[in-house]
């Protein structure tokens, strides 16, 4: 647990274009009020994710990366996000083994409709990533 | 002008580089013909001070093979950079850390702890563990600092070109040394192999079927190993679609499937990640509980995917507290 009330947590999100993007879009339009951890980059699918990605976005300072995509069956390219899934259970696994929390790496389903739903999401995982506290990867491997 | 002068150390590995220098058997022949050794401490007796007398740049080229892991190595590895013209970073530990660099997943006193004391054959009553200061009565002895983290040899200093492989094979080492001699240089900071996968020259990628699909990991010790197919089609865990070739197939043809000793091909910049990528595509379902099935078969994600270069990776190391 961290007790620091400042710390205010980086999250590199990558946002499906299809779906999660305009379901993250929608939440702003409807000026529904999340906090502004997130960083969106959007993607042309989940399934694009590189786990390099991911494993950059740590060593270079995220406290948390968070995949949305596409419920399942609702691809634009059929099956993009069941690779994402496959990718995402084995990397978490490996991530893991190197010390960073379930918590820190999500993936998580939202369409086009569903800006509360996204808002809700960014909203509990600043919450468990504050409370978790600064992953700061480089200051702690020490390199 | 006298011959070109070359030098070999050794940082943190187990001795097979030296081994593989050897083993270019009469091959050598015409390299000891063609340049003075001045400085191999597993072969000749030349020391420390010798290296420092030298000109700056006064050897022509340096083979250094082993990870970096301790105070010492990097102190010699820095002399040697400033008296060599050339650093080849000889082997898979000096290329990316190797095995030795797999201890990047413990800190350095669960390493030493495990070393002098856990080790169940291991009888060490007095429990002596190796300590920086020692008072004796001549005085006080000291023992380099041995890291938390182990780093590959260009984390530490300049490196000109690659060797890689545990150990580099014979071939590439003759390649790699007449090249030198001759002045035939590639860029610098190239890797002296394969620029292709391990797959694309593979045997058994004629057998590999269309797609690939897994149900199920295995290890080698869990079935017989058809020695003709693919080891992924057989579900067993083959670095060959991310590593580097050049390697002379020698752990294919002994039907055991690649490990990824040679490290990646140039473009890829992570290659556990990448090849956890390539793998778990492979995964034969869309049920999300029958792919945590699957995923947990493997038993070991980190240490299989960085089992050669995990200091080279982007994370490097597990978390330490800070």
């Amino acid at each position: 647990m961290n007790d620091n009330n400042d710390f205010s947590p980086k999250i590199v999100g990558f946002l499906c274009r299809w779906c999660s993007y305009q379901g993250a879009d929608l939440a702003g339009t409807s000026r529904i009020e999340y906090p502004p951890n997130l960083i969106p980059i959007r993607v042309m699918c989940s399934g694009r994710v590189d786990p390099v990605f991911v494993m950059k976005a740590f060593s270079e300072g995220a406290d948390g990366v968070m995949i949305f995509g596409c419920h399942p069956g609702d691809c634009h390219y059929k099956e993009g996000n069941y690779k994402a899934i496959r990718r995402f259970h084995l990397l978490k696994k490996m991530l893991n083994q190197f010390g960073i929390e379930d918590e820190r790496f999500r993936l998580e389903w939202v369409s086009a409709a569903e800006g509360d739903l996204f808002a809700e999401i960014v909203k509990d995982a600043s919450e468990k990533i504050k409370s978790l506290g600064p992953l700061n990867w480089k200051e702690r491997v020490g390199v | 002008m006298g011959k070109p002068k070359v030098a070999f150390y050794w940082c943190a590995s187990c001795g097979g580089c030296e081994e593989a220098v050897v083993d270019l058997n009469e091959g050598i022949l015409p390299v000891v013909d063609a340049v003075d050794i001045v400085f191999w401490p597993v072969a000749l007796d030349f020391k420390r001070k010798d290296v420092e007398h030298m000109q700056d740049g006064e050897i022509a080229v340096c083979f250094i093979n082993g990870a970096v892991r301790t105070s010492e190595q990097e102190e010699m590895v820095k002399l040697l950079r400033k008296k060599s013209g050339l650093v080849v970073a000889f082997g898979s530990c000096a290329h990316l850390g190797g095995i030795p660099g797999l201890s990047n997943f413990t800190t350095r006193e669960e390493t030493l702890h495990r070393a002098y004391l856990g080790v169940p054959s291991l009888s060490n009553i007095m429990e002596i563990t190796p300590q920086e200061k020692t008072e004796s009565e001549f005085g006080i002895l000291e023992l380099p600092e041995f890291y938390n983290t182990v780093f590959t040899l260009d984390q530490v200093i300049d490196v000109d070109y690659y060797l890689p492989g545990c150990p580099p094979p014979v071939d590439l080492i003759v390649t790699a040394v007449t090249a030198i001699l001759e002045g035939k240089l590639p860029p610098k900071g190239t890797v002296l192999a394969s620029k292709k996968t391990l797959c694309e020259t593979c045997e058994r990628n004629k057998t590999k079927p269309e797609k690939l699909a897994i149900k199920e990991f295995k290890r080698v010790y869990e079935i017989d190993i058809d020695p003709e197919k693919c080891f992924l089609e057989q579900g067993l865990i083959c670095l060959g679609p991310v590593t580097r070739g050049g390697c002379g197939e020698r752990c294919i043809h002994g039907n055991m499937p690649c490990r990824g000793c040679f490290g990646t091909v140039d473009i890829v910049v992570d290659m556990g990640a990448k090849f956890l990528s390539a793998l778990s595509s492979l995964i034969d379902s869309n049920d999300e509980n029958e792919i945590k099935r699957i995923v947990g078969s493997i038993a070991d994600p980190a240490g299989t995917f960085y089992r050669f270069s995990l200091p080279a990776s982007k994370l490097r190391r597990t978390r330490m507290e800070a």
